[in-house]
């Protein structure tokens, strides 16, 4: 028995507003209402509610046949919430089939697994009650942001719990190898891993309605008949993409919904493929091998790697400004900051200081609100500039000369003990003085 | 391929960035194996001052030159072979053409008599990586009928009456005139030999002027304009004015970018800065074209902030005292400086100690000095309405009015150190690439296409 399984991505970052050095300081309010409200609202009324709609028949007309997934990021849902209330209804209702998986993730689409295990955790393990409290399952299978992976990722993210995780079928991973089998991790073989076949996924994601692609239009049936021709050896076509391809990135009006309500009908009617949630394949799908990838892989650009995100000057010094603070965090123990921290850590914003001009621009320029990389960098580090003084203002530490006393150097903390020696002997003649002329010697401490 | 061009300056005689540009292209044009004839208005301190009363009763007298380019010092000590070196010939007129003046301020300068400054070419050869071997004779005087006035636009078509002179004696397959000065020399060139023109436009009268443009020389801007076969801008930007406010078909309009030659050799540590602060500089004339008082108004909002910082505004010009009057207003003076003036020497140490080079710019066709100051490691904020912003990647570009991003932008590089480190590390990369060879072959590009589409008569 072959399978399709579908997976579709839903993530909306708090965009920062225009933060001008000049507020750092005086502003501790960094997010652009206007924009995140009217981006989400937009989105949900073309793509999400839609395609939540249609879905939804289509479960009705296949009871028990028609199966997919969804990973919904914490702060996604939580826009929801703020601006879009019916979509949680709607995802509901999905949720209530019992045809639909819910997938787990980190709450704010962040880039920690490449920073810190214990925060890792921490995070997923948020996204996870949320998850659960939300549409009454728990997660099961893992998917990391923009789903980046390696062995060392693939080891924590089973220490977590998890029995999976998707992650991209990329080029310079499998090399001759197919994407269309369950693989493992290459030290922890009870980790299960789905790869995205990316020229079936992007067939619909990015091509769709290009013009110059010489299968355009891309019909039901010409796609249909592209998986019949699959190896009939292999086990299973994992499509994973964005959920704004349906009627955001790819309009109404490109037919992408039409093909949506053609595709599964034609897959069920006509071949021996099942649909299956990623759950499911884990359980029914043999795993094959296991997958070396020591350094990380991502589904994003050519090159399927972090280079999108951590890819210059720029993007890895903000992020590692941004993680350095997470002690401190712990110390001010303030929910109002936490929160704050957690919207700043969305890979969205590092992604915005890309630098790589050529390849990809479009897709990057679609994406970004900022006319520059540089715009981007200078916004986001007077944001934390501002996070770091309330920070700073909730731990309330001692320096000496702007550097906290605990990280003084030798030279430096003899300076300062030399200094505030003088300091105390001045106070001391001075405290004299007053003793003296008041005889009477109110002796104030 | 001879190209005869008409230009009005050439280094070291250089006021602006145009003879900078002319001295980069015909080098360039000279290793792209094209022969440059170039003519020049003479009008500095250091020539004879006789021959100009001279000129005045009878003639003008021509010198020829030869100017030997070596592609670098080491290359110097070499043979000197055809493949180390080119040439260009080199005309100099005697005229009292100045760039940079309008009609009135010429005016002004003709009868003031003021003095000129005290060039010096010799000491300026040893310095420069460019070794020139010049010789000169004069081969004697070109009569023409007219009179040097202290008028300019008297001067612009005297010139034209120089160049048809010029044009008669030389053999070349099409000529190339720099800005409006040049038109009417050009124009003329064209007329006696039927050779075909292209004129370059470096700026227009709308990037001096804003739109209070002389309309005596709009007229001779869009006169050669029209008289052209091609026309060459520096940037997309300077393209559009030309399009859209002359009226000339886009067909026959091209861009081709200016390029920046890389800078000599800085003995390292040469400059040591004695200050802990950060140095914001401005450098350039202080005219309404070039923005300074955005640039002030952006360093009194930094200020605010940080006191670690210094701003300096490098240049003259007309608005120069009402820029210090409005510092004085804001009270930053402390943290704000004026140094008038700089050239050679001077420019390069201001860059030196620049952290961060901004260009405010209202209008700029081109914009050389940022590419100067990202050879020398300085990051450079650009206005958008430059032409140079067209190219480059690795600089902020703003708008100029835009005075909170501008110093939002300069706060973040003196701030944020991954920034100013990143633009340090890749900028100076960038402008290597912007090569004046590639301005060249484009250059020569636009004259093949030229000559091809003549030929078929």
């Amino acid at each position: 028995m072959k399978s399709i399984c579908l997976y579709f991505q839903i993530h909306q970052p708090f965009r920062l507003k225009n933060y001008r050095f000049f507020e750092i300081g005086a502003d501790h309010y960094y997010f652009d209402d206007y924009t995140n409200q009217s981006i989400l609202r937009k989105v949900a009324r073309k793509s999400y509610l839609p395609a939540n709609q249609l879905f939804l028949k289509l479960i009705e007309q296949f009871p028990g046949r028609f199966k997919i997934s969804f990973s919904i990021t914490g702060i996604a849902l939580y826009q929801f919430a703020l601006y879009a209330p019916e979509l949680i209804d709607s995802f509901k209702e999905l949720a209530a089939t019992g045809q639909v998986e819910f997938l787990a993730e980190t709450y704010s689409h962040s880039l920690v697994s490449l920073s810190n295990e214990d925060e890792f955790q921490h995070q997923v393990m948020t996204h996870s009650e949320r998850i659960e409290e939300l549409f009454g399952m728990k997660p099961k299978v893992f998917r990391n942001t923009e789903l980046i992976y390696s062995d060392q990722i693939g080891e924590q993210v089973y220490r977590m719990g998890f029995k999976a995780m998707l992650t991209e079928g990329a080029k310079h991973i499998l090399g001759w190898k197919s994407p269309n089998f369950l693989y493992y991790n290459v030290h922890q073989p009870k980790l299960k891993l789905l790869l995205r076949n990316f020229k079936l996924s992007d067939d619909l994601a990015f091509r769709f309605t290009n013009q110059e692609w010489s299968e355009w239009p891309l019909t039901a049936d010409k796609y249909v008949d592209w998986i019949k021709g699959v190896d009939e050896n292999e086990d299973v076509i994992n499509l994973f993409m964005d959920y704004e391809t349906f009627g955001e990135h790819q309009s109404a009006e490109s037919g992408i919904f039409e093909f949506l309500k053609e595709f599964p009908k034609r897959i069920i009617e006509e071949t021996d493929f099942e649909f299956l949630t990623p759950s499911e394949v884990v359980k029914t799908c043999q795993p094959i091998a296991p997958l070396p990838v020591p350094f990380p892989i991502s589904w994003a650009d050519e090159e399927r790697d972090l280079s999108a995100w951590l890819g210059n000057e720029l993007q890895n010094e903000a992020f590692s400004k941004l993680y350095s603070l997470r002690n401190d965090l712990k110390l001010a123990n303030s929910p109002e900051l936490m929160a704050d921290w957690s919207y700043l850590q969305a890979s969205d914003h590092f992604y915005y200081m890309c630098t790589k001009f050529f390849s990809d621009q479009a897709v990057h320029n679609y994406f970004n609100p900022y006319g520059s990389p540089y715009d981007a960098f200078i916004n986001y580090m007077n944001v934390l500039s501002d996070f770091i003084l309330r920070l700073e203002e909730a731990i309330d530490r001692d320096r000496y000369k702007g550097v906290i006393v605990d990280e003084l150097d030798e030279e430096m903390l003899y300076e300062a003990i030399d200094r505030y020696a003088l300091v105390l002997k001045r106070l001391r003649k001075r405290r004299t003085q007053l003793e003296r002329n008041n005889p009477k010697g109110q002796a104030k401490k | 391929m001879r190209v005869l061009m008409f230009g009005w300056e050439f280094p070291p005689h250089i006021s602006g960035g145009l003879g900078t540009a002319c001295y980069g292209l015909t080098k360039g044009l000279a290793f792209q194996d094209v022969e440059v004839i170039f003519v020049v208005p003479k009008a500095y301190g250091d020539e004879d001052q006789s021959a100009i009363k001279l000129i005045g009763a009878s003639g003008v007298p021509v010198m020829q030159r030869t100017v030997q380019f070596y592609k670098n010092l080491t290359e110097e000590s070499l043979p000197r072979t055809e493949l180390t070196s080119k040439e260009i010939t080199y005309l100099e007129v005697g005229s009292m053409l100045m760039p940079y003046l309008s009609p009135e301020e010429f005016e002004t300068f003709v009868n003031e008599k003021i003095e000129a400054k005290d060039y010096k070419w010799e000491k300026l050869l040893r310095k420069s990586q460019e070794s020139k071997a010049v010789e000169s004779k004069q081969i004697g005087t070109i009569d023409f009928s007219g009179k040097y006035g202290p008028d300019l636009l008297q001067e612009v078509s005297n010139y034209g009456l120089i160049a048809a002179e010029i044009a008669q004696g030389q053999d070349f397959d099409l000529i190339h005139a720099h800005d409006w000065l040049t038109y009417a020399a050009g124009i003329a060139a064209q007329k006696i030999s039927g050779k075909p023109l292209i004129i370059h436009v470096h700026a227009t009268e709308y990037d001096r002027a804003g739109e209070n443009v002389n309309s005596l020389v709009f007229d001779i801007e869009r006169m050669g304009m029209e008289a052209a076969d091609r026309i060459i801008t520096v940037s997309n930007l300077t393209r559009n004015t030309v399009v859209n406010k002359y009226g000339i078909p886009e067909e026959k309009v091209f861009t081709v970018y200016n390029a920046v030659e890389p800078n000599a050799k800085i003995e390292e540590d040469s400059i040591r800065k004695h200050l802990n602060e950060k140095v914001v500089t401005f450098l350039g004339r202080v005219t309404f074209q070039k923005g300074p008082e955005y640039f002030i108004e952006a360093a009194y909002k930094v200020l605010q902030k940080t006191d670690d910082v210094r701003f300096v505004m490098a240049g003259n010009g007309d608005l120069l005292r009402k820029m210090i009057r409005h510092a004085a207003r804001l009270g930053i003076t402390k943290k704000f400086h004026f140094t008038d003036f700089l050239k050679g020497k001077d420019v390069d140490r201001m860059f030196q100690l620049s952290d961060v080079y901004v260009m405010p710019s209202v209008s700029e066709p081109f914009g050389i000095s940022p590419l100067e100051a990202m050879r020398s490691n300085v990051p450079v904020i650009i206005s958008k309405q430059s032409g140079v912003s067209e190219i480059l990647k690795y600089a902020i570009k703003i708008d100029f009015w835009d005075v909170d991003a501008m110093a939002d932008a300069i706060y973040g590089l003196v701030k944020y150190s991954a920034l100013s480190d990143m633009f340090s590390k890749h900028g100076k990369t960038e402008v290597d690439n912007l090569k004046w060879e590639n301005a060249a072959k484009n250059t020569k590009e636009q004259y093949t296409a030229l000559l091809e589409n003549i030929k078929p008569q």
